[in-house]
């Protein structure tokens, strides 16, 4: 397909109307090019700055110390322990979910096809809500009646968004499995469920596992849900039924601080974070082409 | 079957042949928790901003104050603000993607153009936050110092679109909020129009060189008529993304209640007065109502994008 016959090599005819031709076609692409060197070169920037500015702050002390007042140092620490603890309860909370209704969508086509429908198109929509939305909408639910802040209701809030994520991932994969695999399991007298998730889930395990681990990445970034569900908390705290510390929330908070202490550990923890997306983001597509070939 | 015994079904002392029921009633009751998922955020959103709409009525979505000495709220600016921004990332987002989608596709090799392919979804994966931060440190500054005082000279001074480009080159803006926004969503859209194009039936682009068209010619006359309707839905996926997105706008956009033709002027969306204003406000008292509401109408908007680009994407994947 990258053979382009009619850019290279002598044409037939050189009017003025050929000439036009190749000219805009020249033209065309070369702003795409254009296009395309100019996106990767926003990426690299963003990924210098990060570098540029946080690398100075990859010390001990941000990994081992709690976050203190402007002016007396202090780390990350409860930071990223309240990120992996509420990414993960958001994982351990949102993937069953949404592993079971990918399922329901991949499998039960035969007998519920309109509900189906109408639910695949419900949880794309869920896939691209703004997130702040679901913020406010666990703070009504959750918040609000147990009285205060909490890791659990930041967690909540996450688990909605690795939901989508989840089903999307789940049903594309199940849909892999060849039918010929569910026959013959049938065949043997195994029951539907047993089929589904002893074969089919089986069978789909590395697809299924990328799909929590996008969503892992996905959520372990986003802020504007946690900041009215887990709040931030400067002290170390472990509880999810106390306000929790998370770095996205950290960052946002030193980010706008005039403290260059402060600033300069937001950009650290910009760096971890993105690092740690990107990282997960780059395994998953590497271990996709390996299992291609 | 001995192992049986330890099956889930078991356990719950359901009978051998109920195995099937009790799981299709399971994976049915998390497919029903989506529905009351998002059903629940609309509800809860209308409910919460009920105080709000009975005191303001329908005029809210037209008032442009936002004051709370005097209690007085409208939620006409940050509806703008999100429209605006919105609307300039999509207009600067939709040929960076197109051209990144044909350059994948028709220009470079598969091998270049799978790395590339994979570098720009890098993109996509980089939080809100961090594009904020990074807009904030980078773009702001580069708005203020070059770009802005050189358009408010040349541009400015044009009639017609001059009223656009006037104004104190802060830096910060609307302009720079849909740059930013333009920058997060190139990676959504540039990866469904990909998809569509990378799906076309070779044969039709390869008649189409055959009988000694141009590259841009193929693009133009085949490969974008054939693949309109998808395209569409990807723009409309993006501009879904743009309108509710918080964190990155929140760090460029000023956050002034203000509405003007100038696009250097600050201002704010509803996702970023939200964000800003949401934690000084009391639960029960109208600026907390007040909120709820705009977060209400952002929901509609959003919702009401994505229902279109969701449609116009169905036709593709009606045949699975």
């Amino acid at each position: 397909m990258s053979a382009t016959p009619c850019t290279s090599g002598r044409w037939q005819g050189n009017s003025l109307s050929d000439m036009r031709r190749r000219m805009v076609d020249r033209v065309a692409t070369g702003l795409c090019w254009a296009a395309t060197v100019l996106v990767l070169l926003m990426l690299f920037s963003i990924l210098f700055v990060l570098v540029r500015n946080g690398v100075g702050g990859l010390r001990w002390i941000t990994f081992v110390h709690v976050t203190l007042p402007p002016g007396q140092g202090g780390g990350l620490a409860n930071a990223i322990m309240g990120s992996l603890i509420q990414t993960g309860l958001a994982v351990l909370i949102g993937a069953p979910v949404g592993l079971l209704v990918g399922i329901y969508l991949a499998e039960f086509t035969a007998t519920d096809g309109r509900f189906i429908n109408l639910v695949r198109f419900i949880s794309d929509l869920l896939l691209s809500a703004p997130s702040i939305l679901v913020g406010l909408f666990i703070y009504m639910i959750v918040v609000v009646p147990t009285g205060h802040f909490s890791g659990m209701a930041g967690a909540l809030a996450l688990s909605m968004l690795v939901v989508p994520v989840v089903v999307r991932t789940t049903e594309d994969m199940l849909r892999l499995v060849p039918l010929s695999m569910r026959e013959a399991a049938i065949a043997l007298g195994a029951p539907r469920w047993r089929v589904i998730l002893f074969v089919c889930l089986r069978a789909a395990r590395d697809g299924v596992a990328t799909g929590i681990l996008l969503a892992l990445a996905r959520v372990s970034g986003e802020t504007a849900p946690l900041l009215f569900t887990s709040l931030g908390n400067m002290n170390w705290s472990v509880s999810p039924a106390a306000p929790m510390a998370s770095l996205p929330v950290t960052i946002y908070q030193y980010a706008g601080a005039a403290y260059e202490d402060w600033t300069a550990l937001a950009w650290t923890g910009a760096l971890l974070i993105t690092a740690g997306i990107l990282m997960i983001n780059i395994t998953v597509r590497l271990g996709l082409g390996r299992n291609r070939k | 079957m001995d192992r049986s015994a330890t099956s889930p079904s078991a356990l719950m002392g359901v009978a051998r042949g109920n195995g099937d029921a009790v799981f299709a009633a399971i994976v049915r009751c998390a497919a029903a928790l989506i529905l009351l998922g998002l059903g629940g955020m609309v509800a809860v959103m209308a409910w919460g901003a009920r105080g709000a709409f009975a005191a303001f009525g329908p005029a809210f979505i037209i008032d442009r104050a936002w004051n709370p000495v005097t209690q007085h709220f409208g939620a006409a600016a940050p509806v703008f603000g999100t429209l605006v921004t919105a609307l300039l990332a999509i207009a600067l987002a939709v040929p960076l993607a197109f051209g990144i989608a044909v350059w994948l596709t028709e220009i470079a090799s598969a091998r270049i153009a799978g790395v590339i392919g994979t570098l720009i979804q890098l993109l996509a994966a980089v939080p809100s936050i961090i594009f904020g931060m990074w807009g904030f440190a980078v773009l702001v500054p580069f708005m203020a110092h070059y770009v802005e005082p050189f358009a408010s000279h040349t541009l400015g001074r044009m009639p017609g679109i001059g009223p656009l480009f006037r104004g104190a080159p802060y830096g910060t803006g609307f302009l720079t909020g849909g740059m930013i926004l333009a920058v997060m969503i190139t990676p959504f859209i540039s990866a469904v129009m990909r998809d569509v194009f990378l799906s076309m039936p070779a044969v039709l682009k390869e008649s189409a060189y055959g009988l000694g068209m141009t590259r841009w010619e193929v693009v133009r006359r085949i490969i974008l008529p054939w693949s309109r309707t998808s395209v569409v839905g990807g723009i409309m996926l993006g501009l879904g993304r743009a309108l509710g997105e918080t964190m990155a706008i929140t760090f460029v956009i000023g956050n002034a209640n203000h509405i003007g033709w100038s696009l250097f002027s600050p201002g704010n969306t509803i996702a970023s007065l939200i964000a800003l204003e949401f934690p000084e406000s009391a639960m029960g008292s109208l600026k907390f109502s007040s909120l709820m509401a705009a977060g209400f109408l952002l929901m509609l908007i959003s919702l009401g994008t994505l229902v279109c680009s969701r449609l116009l994407l169905r036709t593709r994947s009606a045949g699975r």
